[in-house]
């Protein structure tokens, strides 16, 4: 790999043994990728997918406070992953005493390490960063160091940026050395795509199912999907950003895709059309039967496979404005409809801290009160990841949370159904 | 017994019993319990896994495609070799993927006592040969021996 004389003198120790680790991790990282150079990272703001104080990741927090006390701190702010934690969750006693005492008891400790190392401000948690209202949107081609699976994916889909999907600890080194190599989705070539999808369903396809399949099948690859355009309205406005969202989180989490272009919609996309296809890109059709058997593999993994469900999660990732406010007036015309005012199963729906505050300002939120469900900026994964809370037969439209933990997927459809008329059995 | 050769990602030699993924491996959804709550075994918690769930990971020759999922993958992987509940070594048969690479780069450079020889693009025909509990000897200069 090519490096300027300041990233070899970086290597060589010139600024210290700390910095030159940095370095020489990012190098081989991209010598393994067969990077030709390390490229400055052109964002404004960074994002780290490390959120949480989990007392088992104590390696991590010991690499952040070498990292701290040689004062290698990120060149750029970042936000970061959700808080795994909100009291306005449902949990038990037993369950309140493990998150804080066993689990999560790192965590006020870790927040400190993330205010010295460059955290944007105290509500920069959360995994949809690139809303407008947390304001960390990178624009179309600038370079970027993040992880988070889901903002990886969004942010080189939906934005045009471009960034590799980075590990938690790499994403931070790219903003303390300032730069990261070029390989992959940095590059023109890493971003053809090498499968075509064909959409050849009957109605628009449920976001997160879709997802799931074509991340399943393409993996890591990238795909150029068609005939999901008509399903989005033909542009890229709110509704569709959206759904790209909670698709692209899926792609990411079911298999794993960093990018897909969506014909007409997507940035890339619209500009350069079909000479994003590589050749001998391979062909993936994708049907009403294909979504329904990628629907039907998924394992039911709770111990009473018809448990009344306690909890259901909607926002993983974070739900945005608008479909923060669409769940609203859906849950409100479902209970009327089936003759009631309260949900029939504790509902949790999560958005950035940002976006809480906005949709408060809304008519919508008293009405969301009303009808029982309870917002919150936690990351539902985080508050699933312990054998607690995994017993419990909890209920998501999350794939990503359905892949990660023992939460139990519907489609929004079917959860609506749940929530409301405490129904919709499979 | 059969030999194959790939790539070095992280150098090493060791010897262990082989335990295979056909699958991408999910790296947080696999470890996470193991990490969280003290199972030195490291047994797979990623319910879409078939051929690892339920199983020890640690100490065995992994042998997998790839890792898939989440962006935690790497720093997962370098707390699990800083716990020592690593597997004993990584062997890809595609090329590594970048998470997998993070984690390997990371204990690698970072930790001391905690190697994990890692080789990747062992080639398609490597999964198709390795077998669950095959004896797996890693050489120098990505030389993997599988024998029954």
């Amino acid at each position: 790999m090519n490096l300027s004389k300041e990233q070899q003198d970086i290597l060589d120790g010139k600024q210290g043994d700390v910095l030159a680790k940095v370095m020489q991790t990012l190098v081989r990282y991209g010598e393994v990728f067969g990077a030709d150079a390390m490229v400055p990272v052109t964002s404004k703001y960074n994002h780290l997918v490390t959120s949480f104080g989990l007392k088992a990741l104590a390696p991590v927090y010991e690499l952040m406070d070498k990292l701290i006390e040689s004062g290698n701190v990120s060149k750029q702010k970042f936000s970061a992953d959700p808080r795994p934690l909100d009291p306005n969750v449902p949990s038990s006693f037993l369950q309140n005493f493990v998150f804080k005492n066993f689990m999560y008891s790192k965590q006020e400790d870790y927040e400190k390490q993330l205010e010295q190392i460059g955290i944007m401000d105290k509500d920069a948690y959360t995994c949809t960063c690139y809303m407008d209202e947390v304001g960390n949107t990178p624009a179309m081609g600038e370079v970027l160091s993040w992880s988070e699976s889901s903002a990886v994916v969004y942010a080189n889909s939906v934005l045009g940026a471009r960034c590799n999907r980075n590990s938690g600890i790499i994403d931070l080194m790219g903003s303390v050395a300032g730069y990261v190599p070029r390989f992959g989705l940095l590059t023109d070539e890493g971003r053809k795509a090498t499968w075509v999808v064909k959409i050849e369903t009957t109605k628009k396809p449920e976001a997160q199912l879709l997802g799931s399949a074509i991340g399943m099948k393409v993996m890591a690859d990238v795909p150029y999907i068609e005939g999901l355009d008509k399903w989005l309205g033909g542009e890229l406005d709110e509704a569709a950003k959206t759904y790209l969202k909670d698709f692209g989180a899926a792609t990411a989490s079911n298999g794993a895709v960093g990018l897909y272009h969506v014909e007409n919609i997507t940035p890339e996309a619209v500009k350069y059309g079909k000479d994003l296809v590589a050749e001998g890109a391979k062909v993936y059709v994708v049907d009403d039967a294909e979504l329904q058997r990628v629907y039907d593999s998924y394992p039911v993994i709770w111990k009473k496979k018809d448990a009344t469900p306690k909890l259901c999660f909607m926002g993983c990732p974070h739900m945005s404005l608008n479909q923060l406010i669409d769940w609203t007036k859906k849950v409100e015309q479902g209970l009327k409809e089936a003759g009631k005012t309260k949900v029939c199963i504790p509902t949790v729906f999560t958005a950035a801290p940002a976006v809480l505050k906005k949709f408060e300002e809304t008519p919508y939120a008293a009405v969301l009160k009303k009808t029982g469900v309870i917002t919150s900026y936690i990351c539902p994964l985080m508050y699933m990841n312990n054998p607690l809370s995994g017993k419990m037969p909890v209920i998501t439209s999350s794939n990503k949370l359905r892949t990660y933990t023992s939460a139990r997927y519907y489609t929004d459809e079917e959860i609506l159904e749940q929530i409301t008329k405490g129904g919709a059995e499979r | 017994m059969k030999e194959f050769k790939g790539r070095v990602i992280a150098e090493g030699t060791v010897e262990a019993k082989a335990l295979v993924s056909h699958g991408g491996l999910n790296t947080l959804a696999s470890f996470q319990k193991a990490l969280q709550f003290g199972d030195k075994k490291a047994t797979c918690g990623d319910q879409n896994n078939p051929d690892l769930y339920g199983k020890q990971m640690a100490g065995k020759a992994l042998c997998l495609p790839a890792t898939i999922g989440s962006t935690t993958g790497g720093l997962v992987l370098y707390c699990a070799c800083s716990m020592g509940r690593q597997p004993a070594c990584m062997l890809f048969s595609e090329p590594i993927d970048s998470l997998a690479a993070a984690g390997a780069i990371l204990a690698d450079v970072w930790l001391e006592n905690s190697k994990m020889p890692v080789i990747d693009s062992l080639g398609e025909e490597f999964l198709a040969y390795v077998k669950d509990d095959m004896n797996i000897t890693v050489k120098e200069g990505g030389v993997v021996v599988c024998q029954s």
